[in-house]
């Protein structure tokens, strides 16, 4: 079985019709888990207290903000590269999702700033990267809306895409590019020495396990929706040509 | 049952808070959006039959 089947719209609809609810009871379980884990149960930093728990929700959504849109990138290459429409609007179902979570890691990080920084917004590196992701998010989705032709959308889209792939990298890698700012480097690494302690590491990647499984669902559930909206535009195109 | 948040409950609450109104809104969003396109797929394949 090839993964190009599910470039097949029927194809797709079918398989992903058991998925959906399952998928959003088991982000419910752990978001849920890893949250509630993180809220209650988990210490105080020594030096950052109780906004330790912040965490718990600003890693998880920055590392998805950047992530929803590398999936958006590898979408738009299948489609300018093979023309597939389902993969075309899945990346244009991921982007409110993206939307979503970056504003999400930009309001829980200047909830966090403001006690520990001192201030809600600094322009350092990777703050004002994640900025530039947020726009190129909102110009993806206006651009999608403001193009009449699907097609056209979807080529335009694509493009904005791997242009914008380079604020998500620099989002990502802004605090290696450049040693300034305030933005401290990974707090998740393969590297065990730069590692947080395992009492903070469980609940956040129970959590992010939640907000992965949480970005599947809604992707999934949004591209069906795409779907079954070309289609409606399918049949009113044809009864308007009989 | 709840935890001593000391000196930065306020923060802590809020970034729980804004972040709980989010995901709600992004779920609930998208939930609303598959339900009206469902019906209207299934209005139009009525209105205009498959050939």
């Amino acid at each position: 079985m090839s993964l190009w089947e599910y470039a097949n719209p029927r194809k797709f609809m079918a398989t992903t019709e058991r998925l959906v609810v399952p998928l959003f009871l088991l982000a419910a379980l752990c978001l849920g888990t890893g949250l509630t884990w993180g809220f209650f149960f988990a210490p105080d930093d020594f030096r950052q207290g109780s906004t330790v728990r912040i965490i718990y929700l600003h890693v998880p959504s920055a590392m998805m903000a950047i992530n929803v849109w590398v999936m958006m990138l590898i979408a738009s290459l299948i489609w300018l590269i093979r023309r597939h429409h389902v993969s075309a609007l899945a990346a244009k179902a991921a982007a409110p999702v993206g939307v979503a979570m970056t504003l999400m890691a930009l309001f829980t990080g200047a909830v966090w700033g403001q006690p520990m920084w001192g201030s809600w917004w600094e322009w350092d590196p990777r703050l004002t990267s994640f900025l530039i992701l947020f726009l190129f998010y909102l110009g993806y989705i206006a651009l999608w809306s403001s193009v009449e032709n699907p097609d056209t959308a979807a080529d335009l889209t694509s493009m904005l895409c791997l242009v914008g792939s380079v604020f998500a990298l620099l989002s990502r890698y802004a605090v290696n590019f450049w040693s300034q700012g305030l933005h401290q480097a990974a707090s998740l690494s393969l590297d065990g020495d730069v590692n947080i302690s395992n009492e903070f590491w469980l609940p956040l990647v129970v959590s992010i396990a939640g907000f992965v499984v949480l970005f599947i669902a809604l992707v999934l559930l949004r591209t069906r929706c795409e779907i079954r909206l070309r289609r409606v535009r399918a049949l009113e195109l044809r009864e308007r040509m009989t | 049952m709840m935890p001593d948040l000391g000196a930065y409950a306020f923060e802590v609450a809020l970034a729980y808070a804004g972040s709980f109104v989010i995901l709600v809104v992004i779920i609930g969003l998208s939930v609303m959006q598959a339900v009206r396109a469902k019906r209207l797929l299934d209005e139009t394949e009525r209105r205009i039959p498959d050939a």
